[in-house]
């Protein structure tokens, strides 16, 4: 019964969530639109992050890499081959997926600290290397899509035409980002929910006990970080999008990385509703400390402030807040 | 690929390395420090020593001379390093360690802005603490600096280690460390323990920070940020529970960056921490908790 009622109560959740994003643009300004795209591509990468390290229990610092990953697929793939800028973006998650099997490689044998080491050399070394391969990549001068694909770079020239109906350039941005996030949320929900998840649980809680029980500790390990890869890779796709099609190697600097842990972490682990919570943190808190003073370094120290209050009142997470509101809701029933 | 190498030139080198490894090894015993109390790494670390050094700075320029204001302002750092453990650490003491490290991540931000507030974005130049003439020994010269460097930082870690190994309270703490349930019941204040951890580590910091600064001649508040991927990366390389492992992993890499950057010269200065951290990722996937970490056995 209980069961029944917990997955009414996530179809639910999930329909309010879906109204939400529908109709919020409504009450958006264009530039506010532009915003809470942002925190789409945000939210996606979290979402990867969340099923890496919330439900298979390995530390990455080094997802804004795989995101830098994705956003170069859409670049080289738009300025220099041709495409359009949309069919990239699956393929974009698919080449990060290759690059996050490969960074689960050291997965296998390193764990905690080790591997967060691992993963932060990544994001260390990648803007070396985006400036490095400059004949590919542009160097430090970036990939303008404006500039060299305006006709295949969706709603640069003004409004886009979807369904007979016609919509802003940042309400399209909105909705493209936030419907990619939400089909991405729905797929991680199944996914968490059957097999593979309840193996990422198992590898999460004790690896030993796992492999006792004859699962393939490192096949899991590694096809985590391979999923969590695509959804960086989306995210960082349509980030290309959303920062007027422009990307360079200091969009995906380190401290992105750890940007998107805080997200994570803030937005509480193991929490879909909070993986939401969590990027509209990292994208809206900063620019609000901004607002309270611009001396230098004072929104900085908003910022930080704000993170360290969030995680001494509420150290699971404002997702946890969220999973104790609800509580009564689904057991009383 | 490799220049002509002479000897005097080499050890000319490995001194300038091991000197900034020095700076490195310092730092990376603060994190071992503060990771072996509470299971965290210190995010905030590198900027904590920013924040001592800018302090240190302050005193210069208020007429003290190095020295001095080298005493005050570590003697300060220990005190502030405990008075933060109490106000941000403390609450989350029982939550989760990765709930403790994105604590310590808002307290880069905070510290590393307020810096900026504090005392302006412009640069800054600090005294030297040693002489700038260089020194001959068996006919190669060395920077005196260099050497004062690794003698300082080599004596800090060496001070740390007696208290450690030598003192009731150092006894204490290690116990508190090692196993927080049975040395509570033995009278042990644990958590009391843990902040003098960060008072000790912040107090290193400071060293660290001290001694990285005027060789650079003019620093900023971002200079500590690479010193503490490398002291972070030494440690690991080390073993992250083992202090000595730390020393002796950051030495290494000090002297490894340093003949890598003179002698190898298509790593320019933007691969130069990328190829430093792939040799760790290296010497990790052979020996995974670092060379001289414990391998867990785990219990199920």
């Amino acid at each position: 019964m209980s069961r029944v009622v917990r997955i009414a109560a996530g179809l639910v959740a999930a329909a309010a969530a879906v109204a939400l994003v529908l109709v919020l643009p409504h009450w958006l300004s264009d530039a506010r639109a532009a915003e809470f795209a942002r925190a789409g591509c945000f939210f996606i990468a979290i979402l990867g992050l969340n099923l890496l390290t919330g439900y298979t229990g390995q530390i990455s610092l080094g997802h804004g890499a795989l995101m830098a990953v994705g956003a170069y697929t859409t670049a080289i793939l738009t300025a220099n081959h041709g495409f359009r800028d949309l069919w990239t973006i699956p393929l974009a998650g698919l080449v990060a997926m290759g690059a996050g099997f490969l960074l689960g490689l050291p997965a296998r044998r390193l764990s905690g600290l080790y591997l967060a080491l691992a993963t932060f050399a990544f994001a260390v070394a990648m803007p070396a290397l985006l400036k490095r391969f400059s004949g590919l990549t542009g160097g430090s001068q970036g990939i303008n899509l404006f500039d060299k694909a305006l006709t295949r770079s969706t709603g640069a020239l003004g409004p886009v035409h979807v369904l007979g109906r016609t919509v802003a350039t940042n309400d399209f941005l909105y909705y493209l980002t936030w419907g990619t996030g939400l089909v991405l949320a729905a797929a991680a929900w199944v996914l968490v929910r059957g097999r593979v998840g309840r193996a990422f649980r198992a590898v999460r809680d004790s690896e030993v006990a796992a492999a006792s029980s004859g699962i393939n500790t490192g096949f899991y390990k590694m096809l985590a970080f391979g999923i969590s890869g695509f959804y960086a890779g989306v995210g960082g796709s349509l980030f290309v999008l959303v920062s007027n099609w422009f990307v360079s190697p200091t969009t995906f600097a380190f401290d992105k990385s750890l940007l998107l842990v805080v997200g994570a972490v803030v937005g509480g682990l193991g929490s879909l509703a909070g993986m939401a919570l969590g990027a509209l943190f990292i994208q809206f808190v900063p620019s609000w400390a901004g607002n309270v003073s611009n001396a230098p370094g004072a929104p900085s120290v908003f910022f930080g402030a704000a993170i360290v209050l969030v995680m001494i009142l509420l150290p699971s997470g404002l997702g946890g807040v969220l999973r104790k509101l609800t509580e009564p809701l689904t057991t009383r029933l | 690929m490799v220049g002509a190498a002479d000897w005097a030139g080499v050890a000319q080198q490995v001194v300038a390395g091991l000197s900034s490894g020095g700076t490195y090894a310092t730092l990376a015993v603060a994190l071992v420090l503060i990771y072996r109390a509470t299971g965290v790494v210190n995010f905030a670390q590198g900027e904590l020593a920013m924040f001592s050094t800018f302090v240190a700075w302050t005193l210069t320029q208020h007429g003290f001379s190095y020295w001095p204001a080298f005493a005050l302002t570590v003697a300060a750092s220990f005190g502030g390093g405990i008075a933060l453990e109490r106000v941000v650490i403390r609450p989350v003491e029982r939550a989760s360690v990765l709930t403790v490290a994105i604590v310590t991540i808002g307290v880069f931000f905070v510290v590393n802005g307020a810096a900026f507030w504090i005392w302006s974005p412009q640069v800054k130049s600090m005294p030297n603490a040693f002489s700038t003439r260089p020194i001959r020994i068996a006919g190669v010269a060395f920077s005196i600096s260099d050497l004062g460097i690794i003698g300082v930082s080599l004596l800090a870690v060496l001070l740390l280690w007696f208290f450690f190994r030598f003192t009731k309270l150092g006894l204490a703490m290690r116990a508190a460390a090692l196993n927080p349930e049975s040395s509570r019941l033995t009278g042990i204040r644990v958590s009391w323990m843990i902040a003098l951890g960060w008072g000790l580590a912040t107090a290193l910091g400071a060293v660290a920070g001290l001694m990285a600064a005027p060789p650079l001649g003019s620093f900023d508040q971002n200079f500590m940020q690479p010193i503490l991927l490398y002291a972070f990366a030494g440690a690991v390389l080390g073993g992250i529970d083992s202090a000595l492992g730390a020393v002796v992993g950051s030495l290494a890499l000090g002297v490894f960056l340093n003949l890598l950057g003179t002698y190898v010269s298509w790593v320019g200065t933007d691969l130069r921490q990328a190829a430093a951290l792939a040799v760790i990722l290296g010497v990790l996937l052979v020996r995974p908790a670092g060379l001289f970490g414990q391998a867990l056995v785990r219990r199920v």
